[in-house]
């Protein structure tokens, strides 16, 4: 469903592109939110996130393709909730739902960094879900990137070399040994994600979309961490995240695109511990 | 009598297109070699105010043609730089050479076009043309204004440059070169052999903080073929016509003190977020533009490298 709505909003923006400038200029006065809460959540009834989910990027977007977005469970220990799913939306971009996440019921996910493309200045809201079903918004704002960066690819060419390369890192947090089950872990795929909202001015055709659709990171058999990804996610997805380890000893990571690629890697956890 | 006037007459239709153009200001330029001609752009950002003439653009001029490199950051620019060529030449200019696609490099394009000029480019300018020119356009709306970027068109080349090219302006022959990606995925030089000029476009900054939009891996690799190219001066993409090829040494050491930054941040497992405020701290007062690129050329720098 919310991959149907996406498609739409794709179209929509497409048209606005097609149309040319005015549509950049009415951006800037028009606040697309209300919208968006209507075509990405039904129009459910937002409620203050300050209390459940931190969102941070840098004030600039200092490359355009490239801005890094950290998501933060602020949930307390003795809370019954638990964060289900955060979705986040860059507002003013071509695509505004970047991703969705849902995190594993038993993996207490609590940290969450990507990368994003950031078109223009935007609000970007980080929205949670609870298991009490009820949803939660926190935002940033965020200033466009200024010169020469764009949104696009840098090298194209290098892009396409390591399309499918997966990589897993696992980071020893200092105050985290290998005695606490708190794991920190990074998962890398390498894939150009063209937006297919970018049009070669000499044929007057939109070079076609190709991005990661779909993520899924297990430990052993038990989720950790979902995204459904959209356009907005930069070249290359890069998820670093925190997990509870339940002493499993493999991890494992599927990902797929919108050409029916399937990526698959399976890695040995260094200190499983528990 | 009336024998004189139609010579007139043929003198005016021949010059009628110089007159209307002259009538923008030129841009100023200096011949730093016999027969070339460079605007030294301003060390800035594009805005309104200095109509994008923020590179340096240039003409060399053969015995039979005229070729520019590079058009600058506006059609003002571009037309202000049409005047100065014609005001030392009325060869006609055969070839206008992008040395990539960054706006302040080709927003000037659409004042060149005419009959007889072709647009020359790496072959990968088309795609990067294609996949940036609508988003530079929208955003270069809003430093510049509706009334510099509305007459801006995207021009892409028409001859592509696959790995060398010659092309002879008339017992004078440039050399043109397509870099695997460094500054950006479409970066071209252009050698004079007769006067040892090199135009390095943004392969090479002085003063102006490289900018990296492409490989920082790619560009440290084309330094060495780059300070091979036996010219005797260069004009930078930004910054002072210098000495060849002791010019080079400052962005050797901003590019190598980059990455070497970078690598340890990816080593010690340290967040992108990290890179844009750690890496390369040591050259900030080495640069001009170092806040408005270097946390940039960081972050970019840190998504290639943590491939290796």
């Amino acid at each position: 469903m919310t991959g149907h709505r996406a498609r739409l909003l794709c179209i929509a923006s497409l048209v606005a592109i097609a149309l040319g400038a005015p549509a950049a200029l009415a951006a800037e006065t028009y606040d697309p939110w209300p919208g968006l809460v209507q075509d990405i959540f039904s129009n459910r009834p937002m409620n203050d996130g300050n209390d459940v989910i931190g969102i941070e990027m840098p004030a600039r977007a200092e490359d355009a393709a490239i801005v890094p977005v950290t998501l933060r469970t602020k949930l307390q220990p003795g809370d019954s909730r638990r964060v289900v799913a955060i979705t986040l939306v860059i507002d003013e971009n071509p695509a505004p739902m970047a991703a969705k996440f849902t995190l594993g019921p038993d993996a207490n996910v609590t940290e969450i960094s990507t990368r994003v493309r950031v078109n223009n200045y935007t609000n970007v809201h980080a929205v949670a879900e609870l298991s009490d079903g009820k949803l939660y918004v926190s935002k940033v704002y965020v200033k466009a990137s200024g010169g020469c960066s764009a949104p696009a690819g840098k090298n194209v060419e290098e892009a396409k070399n390591h399309l499918g390369q997966m990589r897993y890192r696992q980071f020893t947090k200092s105050e985290q040994g290998p005695a606490t089950s708190t794991r920190e872990a990074q998962i890398m795929i390498g894939h150009p994600n063209n937006s297919g909202l970018q049009m070669d001015q000499v044929t007057q055709l939109y070079i076609p979309a190709f991005f990661v659709n779909e993520l899924h990171i297990w430990q052993d058999d038990s989720p950790v961490l979902a995204m459904e990804g959209g356009i907005s996610i930069s070249e290359d997805p890069n998820i670093r995240f925190t997990y509870v380890s339940n002493g499993a000893k493999h991890f494992r990571a599927e990902a797929k695109d919108t050409d029916g690629h399937v990526f698959e890697h399976e890695w040995k956890v260094e200190n499983p511990g528990t | 009598m009336a024998h004189g006037g139609s010579v007139l007459a043929l003198l005016l239709m021949l010059w009628a297109p110089t007159i209307a153009r002259a009538q923008e200001a030129e841009l100023p330029v200096s011949e730093v070699a016999p027969g070339i001609f460079v605007h030294t752009g301003v060390t800035a950002l594009m805005t309104r105010e200095n109509e994008g003439a923020i590179a340096n653009v240039g003409f060399v001029i053969g015995d039979s043609a005229v070729a520019v490199i590079d058009t600058g950051g506006s059609v003002r620019e571009g037309r202000q730089l049409l005047a100065a060529v014609r005001s030392h030449s009325d060869k006609p200019i055969r070839y206008v050479i992008n040395t990539h696609a960054h706006p302040d490099h080709s927003f000037g394009n659409a004042a060149f076009v005419g009959d007889g000029t072709s647009f020359v480019g790496h072959k990968a300018l088309p795609r990067a043309l294609a996949a940036r020119g609508q988003f530079y356009l929208d955003g270069f709306r809003r430093t510049m204004g509706d009334v510099l970027i509305g007459e801006v068109r995207i021009i892409p080349p028409t001859v592509l440059v696959e790995d060398t090219l010659k092309l002879d302006l008339g017992r004078r022959s440039l050399t043109l070169k397509a870099w695997p990606p460094a500054h950006s995925d479409n970066d071209l030089t252009v050698f004079d052999e007769r006067s040892g000029t090199l135009f390095a476009g943004d392969m090479v900054f002085l003063e102006h903080i490289p900018v990296v939009d492409g490989s920082l891996k790619g560009w440290l690799r084309a330094l060495g073929d780059l300070t091979a190219i036996p010219a005797e001066r260069v004009v930078p993409g930004h910054g002072p016509v210098s000495a060849w090829p002791a010019a080079l040494a400052d962005e050797r050491r901003y590019l190598e003190t980059l990455a070497t930054d970078i690598r340890a941040l990816v080593k010690s497992g340290k967040p992108i977020m990290a890179a844009a405020e750690h890496a390369a701290a040591a050259e900030r007062p080495r640069w001009q533009l170092f806040d408005d690129y270097n946390a940039r050329n960081a972050t970019a720098a840190f998504s290639e490298i943590e491939w290796e």
